[in-house]
């Protein structure tokens, strides 16, 4: 039982990772129609440039306290991710938006390619440690342990998810926003700029990403160049189950997706046998994409079958 | 071209002609090579197994435009599958296999004799080549068939997830049973053998491979079977392109609806191409496995499959030269870099400023990007033969309003 509660809780701390870069994918598809395939290296930059800010810190005033330190490089992550997001849209998808389904797919592995790469010449090919920020004192509930880390974590992706509601569902932005992604043409005509729509949709996303890598890194205290792959591809995953193009939808599907893992690695061993252990935890969310693209393409909350050929 | 060409139907002469200069170019070819040292021969080796695996995601990306973002899976599956069938790592499988199930460990043992818990099975390549087609191509069809009723950009995340799934499991599947060997790989594959003579030389001979009394060094040996494996896929899809499967994977390609309003049956259609371009991969597997004497999972990165990728992608997708050149210059462009730039670098910085290893990957995503913004048909794209405006301006239906 310990076990499960502690599983649980580390589901729920990944899956709030997972949402919040699900929130990213989902959104752009929501009024592009497309995966931004290089979103999953937005969060690694974010996590980097994160470290880079605490390293600075250290030197310029080492006597702010940890908390302090940590909400400052994420402010400051956010706008550099946002840059980033906003570049590649610029560069990458906005001249082929009407092209052919392959092509801006095909630069945007390309994107993620030079992403890492470029990651890989600035901070070194060798993962970097992460400083621990907060009191690693542990705190119990019911027989399992959560970290401060942790905590905050879930708090933070919770505001973050509540901040995005807020806007999307009452600001005029958030309203254009809608409108583009049920019909960019008619939006148009409503007068919608959508490329001011796409550029602020792709901003969000990277400030939702930056957030998810800063803490990313917090919780695993290790960090990458390649480090957004698989978070990223695991992210789209969530999205794609919790029904993409669907805000609630990419919560939802986070928050299961890191429970589903979570679970699955602390079980797995015992449901074959001692056949397959926790180090498959990675295929838990591609059986799960297979599963639902399979039984229901539309995910969860999706209302419309993606299938438009 | 003008000395040059390859078009039958108008003028059967000069293109038999070409042919024939070009594949005695071709053969002479390793012989030039060779003076410069048998390494630069086996850089060409590689590059021959890149253009297999180039032409055969060519078949599924090019002709009937689905994004297959895990190819190099079924070149692993193809490599492992050689792995276990020539090498002695069977027996290694028996062994823990006895060791943790006994019963049918010990009813395998029997079933198989002592020969093989001895010393692994060693099957023949006459015979690995088509296993290895089959398993891939059944793994292409396993994958293929829940996903490829959906959009395009669907199945590129899941055969993403696919590749990444194959090579966690080869890295994990040595406990309890000893498949893969983790990490470490599989080691003392077989040469290829053909009619007895055995292409990595025979011992003793400092791999130097006697044909009829003439001996050649194993890498130009290598050379010529990859060399005759590469014309006959070439032949195969060419023909395959012509053919009413290559017409209508086209036609699905250009438009999907419309293709099944003309009577495809576009599901078993993609099927077939994704089959086909599996088991390609798979035989290019298999080649490796033999050619290398050992696979691990590091050959099987998400890298190699974006740099295949990047070859048709450079190359002219769906047109099968322009693949083949993009082939070339991607797989000589590392050994380029790193004979000439990293030289040059030292020479007028002093030091190694940029790794060829990182230059390269740089290059990669810069040319699949500048490429697919610019030049989206490729370097060589494929002549023009359609009547008709190009699918991406009459297709705007609900598209966005000119950015």
């Amino acid at each position: 039982m310990d076990t499960f509660i502690q599983q649980l809780i580390n589901g729920l701390v990944l899956g709030s990772m997972y949402a919040l870069v699900a929130l990213g994918y989902t959104m752009v598809y929501g009024v592009l129609n497309l995966i931004n395939f290089a979103h999953g290296d937005v969060l690694m930059i974010g996590a980097m440039v994160g470290l880079s800010i605490l390293k600075g810190l250290s030197v310029i005033a080492p006597e702010l306290s940890g908390p302090l330190c940590l909400a400052i490089a994420i402010i400051g992550a956010i706008p550099v991710c946002m840059l980033v997001n906003i570049i590649i849209e610029r560069v990458a998808y906005r001249r082929l938006r009407n092209a052919p389904r392959l092509a801006p797919l095909i630069t945007a592995i390309g994107v993620s390619y030079l992403l890492t790469t470029f990651a890989m010449m600035i901070w070194g090919r060798s993962p970097l440690s992460f400083p621990q920020l907060l009191s690693t004192e542990p705190i119990a509930i019911g027989g399992a342990v959560i970290s401060q880390t942790q905590v905050l974590l879930l708090a933070l992706a919770l505001a973050s998810m509540g901040g995005l509601v807020l806007l999307v569902e009452k600001t005029k932005m958030g309203r254009a926003m809608r409108a583009t992604a049920e019909n960019p043409r008619v939006a148009g005509l409503m007068g919608v700029d959508s490329n001011k729509v796409i550029v602020a949709t792709f901003a969000i996303g990277a400030a939702l990403a930056a957030v998810a890598g800063v803490m990313w890194g917090a919780n695993y205290s290790s960090i990458q160049f390649a480090m957004g792959f698989l978070p990223g591809l695991k992210a789209f995953c969530a999205a794609v189950l919790g029904g993409i193009g669907n805000i609630y939808g990419a919560m939802l599907g986070g928050i299961l997706l890191g429970l589903i893992e979570a679970l699955g690695a602390g079980y797995i061993g015992d449901l074959t046998g001692g056949f397959l252990g926790s180090h498959y935890q990675d295929i838990f969310a591609f059986v799960v994409l297979i599963i639902v693209l399979t039984v229901r393409p539309s995910g969860i909350m999706g209302e419309r079958v993606a299938d438009r050929a | 071209m003008a000395l040059l060409s390859f078009d039958v139907e108008h003028n059967k002469k000069k293109a038999h002609a070409s042919m024939a200069l070009v594949l005695a170019l071709l053969i002479i070819f390793p012989f030039v090579a060779q003076m410069f040292g048998n390494s630069w021969v086996r850089i060409i080796d590689m590059a021959l197994l890149y253009i297999m695996l180039a032409l055969g995601l060519n078949i599924v990306v090019g002709f009937a435009g689905l994004l297959d973002l895990g190819y190099i899976a079924f070149f692993a599956v193809g490599a492992y599958i050689t792995g276990l069938l020539a090498s002695p790592q069977f027996a290694a499988l028996l062994e823990s296999m006895v060791y943790n199930y006994p019963m049918l460990g010990e009813w395998l043992v029997a079933l198989l004799g002592p020969e093989i818990r001895d010393n692994g099975i060693h099957l023949s390549v006459w015979l690995i080549v088509p296993i290895a087609a089959a398993v891939a191509g059944f793994c292409g069809a396993l994958l293929g068939a829940p996903t490829l009723k959906l959009r395009g950009d669907y199945l590129a995340i899941v055969t993403l997830g696919f590749g990444e799934i194959i090579r966690i499991f080869m890295n994990n599947l040595n406990d309890p049973i000893n498949f893969t060997n983790g990490p470490q790989g599989i080691n003392l594959i077989d040469p290829i053998r053909i009619f007895g003579v055995s292409l990595g030389g025979e011992a003793g001979s400092k791999a130097t491979v006697m044909i009829g009394g003439y001996g050649m060094p194993s890498v130009n040996a290598y050379y010529f079977l990859f060399l005759a494996l590469c014309i006959g896929i070439v032949f195969v899809t060419t023909r395959l392109q012509h053919s009413r499967l290559g017409r209508a994977w086209v036609a699905i390609r250009e438009d999907e609806i419309a293709a099944k309003a003309m009577g495809i049956n576009t599901r078993n259609v993609k099927l077939l191409a994704f089959t086909m371009g599996a088991s390609f991969g798979g035989v290019a597997g298999a080649m490796f496995a033999s050619f290398q004497g050992f696979v691990s999972p590091e050959s099987f990165a998400l890298t190699e499959s974006i740099a295949v990728l990047a070859m048709v992608v450079l190359g002219g997708i769906g047109h099968i030269p322009g693949v083949i050149l993009g082939a070339v210059l991607l797989a000589a462009l590392p050994e380029v870099l790193r004979h000439v730039v990293e030289p040059a670098q030292l020479a007028i910085f002093g030091k190694v400023v940029i790794e060829a290893e990182v230059l390269r990957q740089l290059l990669y995503g810069l040319a699949m990007v500048l490429i697919m913004l610019n030049r989206p048909a490729g370097l060589w794209p494929s002549p023009k033969h359609e009547d008709r405006p190009d699918a991406a301006e009459v297709n705007t239906k609900d598209a966005f309003p000119a950015a």
